[in-house]
């Protein structure tokens, strides 16, 4: 990891205006995400993980401007020494901008036109960025096909003709395709099954040290961000509760709501006994969250000062920030090793 | 084309032979489209049935042997016409026989009775009336016709002893083509009132929805009736033509610019917009290269569907008179004449009229059901 990151998100905000009646009268505001701040260094994979309800998706579509911000800055390093913020730069201007960065969706099966070839799909990205057309774009496209693994001479065909899994490789062609800097993958496996999800996750990680990808890997599960991210970030209720490196994360937990997600995690050993955390009630109502700690009525640690006061973000340890005002006290347990 | 049968047939011997199965993927959509189209049997049936009666409905003054309102004197409510063949030696040479009238002693109805030696032959392609083609072109050809002396009438006469035939074919004209006005109206509308719906959301949005509701919770018969009273009795047939298809477009866009706005919305956050929005694409160009697209198939279904209900409309409004009347010409002036209960047993040819709205009606749904069938992009 590079000390400059190429994107650098400070004070993130979407909310939601709740309407009511006929003439929409906003009556309040879903803070789907509230505050939050990350970086991500080049070729570096952030994974992050919540429940959903979390905001992490709306995370990534703030970032790429799927949706617009309500607040903050999103520092984009697109070239070695132009930085912009995707947060204030005009749509005209993104457009041209839009080659540097791309998405992996969730749903191999909404993410592709059904009405378009694969040939028009993936190419799609170059034609509009402008890069190639005609035989060019068709040569460019076929060795995208190639480089994810699937076969060239399928390039005429519709999504339809495709397994899911084919669809997602389908998916990681057409974000590759403008060899952007940065990739927001949004869940890209959890709509697969297992064995296709391993295949998938190696293609990411394979396409990574190949070209220098760094990933935004938005992920609902910790098994999955393990296998492939450098640092993990938790959300809860629009906010970050914890960011650390991966393995501090996974085996010094500085957070309660994490060490409930890390219990959740499979073993591949039988005979490690584990205690489950079940954590009661559901994730907080983003409209209208508890006073306090967010996590405080699921949080088996809560004490009288969660209550009231909302905890801050802060660095626990070199790197590991969380927001638990016990963070230094408690004794939490990580994955097993 | 080739028959579906013989496509199937050919399917497992083009893959046990080897051939490349890039022959088979390489079909474009259009003809992906088509052959789906017309494996649907009914379509198949429907779509030549609807061409020729258009065809009909376009040459009708040369297939109709006598004017619209020519009245056959001495021959009211008089049956179809039997054709009979041979004459002259030639087995196939048809021929009517000159009728004669007279009256039931005790009823009074006619009775009209065949004079076995008067055999008058069938001639094609007779100089009759002179008529327009499209407005084109003036010409006296008619399909076919009888010397003066008899007549023929292959459907009867209606009860002011006009040949039913002619009629029922030239008020294809009004009755088929009303329901393709009504549906370009309300297509315009719907598209763009439903479109500004979907588009811009909010407020907008609600009132637009509102009005619909209130529009679809008024009952259809009442509002045209009330439409249709506005319309000036003076105004010559053309004109009230145009206003009958305003009518029934008015109440029938409502639909239409639900399922504009529907599929909108829907198609608006679907993932595969978001990743052209994110390649680059403008709001234009998602909407023509992406949405459009998706959603044309679905327009084109509901419009082929939504014609029938303009016919049955016009239909319907002619038949209580308060629609097109005399001296207009459509299916529903026609089954005015059937309006007692006489008529119905005595002179049952008077509903062939109604046959042709009901087999259009049908073809109709056949071919939109083909259409939806062949137009769904998930199943391609």
């Amino acid at each position: 990891m590079r000390a400059e990151p190429i994107l650098k998100v400070e004070g993130l905000k979407k909310y939601f205006p709740l309407e009511k009646g006929f003439l929409r009268r906003v009556v309040g505001q879903v803070k789907a995400v509230d505050d939050v701040s990350l970086r991500i260094g080049a070729g570096e994979t952030l994974g992050l993980v919540g429940e959903s309800g979390s905001g992490k998706t709306t995370v990534g579509r703030c970032i790429l401007r799927a949706l617009e911000p309500t607040a903050g800055s999103i520092q984009f390093q697109i070239d070695d020494d132009l930085t912009v913020d995707m947060a204030r730069i005009d749509r005209r201007e993104l457009r041209a901008l839009r080659r540097y960065a791309n998405m992996i969706f969730q749903d191999p099966f909404y993410s592709l036109d059904p009405r378009w070839t694969i040939l028009d799909i993936v190419g799609e990205p170059l034609k509009l960025a402008k890069l190639a057309a005609g035989a060019e774009l068709e040569e460019r496209v076929a060795h995208l096909m190639e480089v994810v693994g699937l076969e060239a001479k399928h390039l005429r065909r519709y999504p339809h003709a495709f397994s899911g899994g084919q669809r997602q490789r389908i998916g990681v062609a057409r974000a590759l395709a403008t060899n952007p800097r940065l990739i927001i993958a949004d869940e890209p496996v959890s709509a697969l099954d297992v064995s296709t999800q391993a295949q998938i996750l190696n293609l990411l990680s394979d396409l990574q040290s190949e070209f220098g990808l760094a990933y935004l890997f938005i992920a609902h599960d910790l098994s999955v961000v393990e296998h492939i991210s450098d640092r993990v970030a938790v959300m809860y209720v629009g906010k970050l509760v914890e960011i650390a490196p991966k393995d501090q994360l996974f085996f010094f937990p500085k957070h309660p709501y994490t060490e409930a997600l890390l219990s959740a995690v499979p073993t591949p050993n039988p005979d490690v006994e584990r205690k489950r955390i079940i954590l009661p009630g559901e994730i907080a109502n983003p409209a209208d969250p508890p006073a306090g700690c967010y996590f405080h009525p699921r949080c088996q640690y809560a004490q009288a000062r969660c209550r009231e006061e909302e905890p801050l973000l802060r660095e626990i340890n070199p790197g590991q920030w969380a927001s638990c005002h016990f963070a230094e006290e408690l004794e939490l347990v990580g994955a097993p090793r | 084309m080739e028959s579906p049968e013989k496509v199937n047939a050919q399917l497992p011997d083009l893959a046990t032979a080897g051939v490349d199965d890039d022959a088979i993927e390489y079909l474009s959509r259009g003809k992906l489209i088509r052959r789906r189209f017309w494996r649907h049997r009914l379509a198949r049936l429907g779509l030549p049935v609807l061409l020729a009666l258009y065809m009909m409905a376009i040459f009708a003054d040369f297939i109709a042997p006598y004017p619209a309102h020519t009245r056959l004197k001495g021959f009211k409510d008089a049956p179809p016409s039997v054709i009979h063949f041979g004459l002259d030696g030639n087995p196939f040479r048809p021929y009517v026989y000159a009728r004669k009238r007279s009256f039931h002693p005790e009823t009074f109805r006619e009775i009209y009775t065949e004079q076995e030696d008067e055999k008058f032959p069938i001639h094609f392609f007779v100089r009759g009336e002179r008529y327009e083609i499209l407005g084109l072109f003036k010409l006296d050809l008619h399909l076919f016709g009888v010397d003066e002396g008899a007549n023929i009438t292959l459907f009867g006469t209606d009860s002011v002893s006009r040949d039913l035939f002619s009629r029922t074919v030239i008020a294809a004209r009004v009755s088929l083509f009303v329901g393709l006005g009504g549906v370009a109206i309300s297509f315009v509308l719907g598209c763009l009132i439903g479109g500004v719906s979907g588009y811009l959301g909010g407020i907008v949005d609600e009132v637009i929805q509102r009005i619909i509701d209130l529009l679809i919770a008024i009952p259809t018969l009442p509002l045209w009736m009330v439409l249709s009273a506005a319309i000036p009795r003076e105004w010559p047939v053309e004109h009230t033509f145009f206003a009958i298809t305003i009518v029934l477009s008015i109440v029938g866009w409502t639909g239409l610019a639900r399922v504009v706005r529907g599929k909108l919305l829907s198609l608006r956050d679907l993932d595969f917009v978001v990743a052209s929005k994110l390649c680059g694409g403008s709001d234009l160009y998602i909407i023509t290269r992406h949405l459009l697209p998706n959603f044309a198939s679905h327009l084109i279904v509901t419009l082929t569907l939504a014609i029938p209900g303009m016919i049955l409309g016009e239909t319907a409004l002619s038949f209580i008179g308060i629609g097109m009347l005399e001296p207009g010409v459509s299916w529903g002036v026609l089954l005015q004449d059937t309006m007692n209960f006489g008529a119905l047993v005595h002179q049952p040819w008077k509903l062939i009229p109604g046959v042709f709205i009901i087999v259009t009606i049908l073809m109709f749904n056949f071919v939109g059901d083909g259409l939806r069938d062949a137009a769904d992009p998930y199943s391609l």
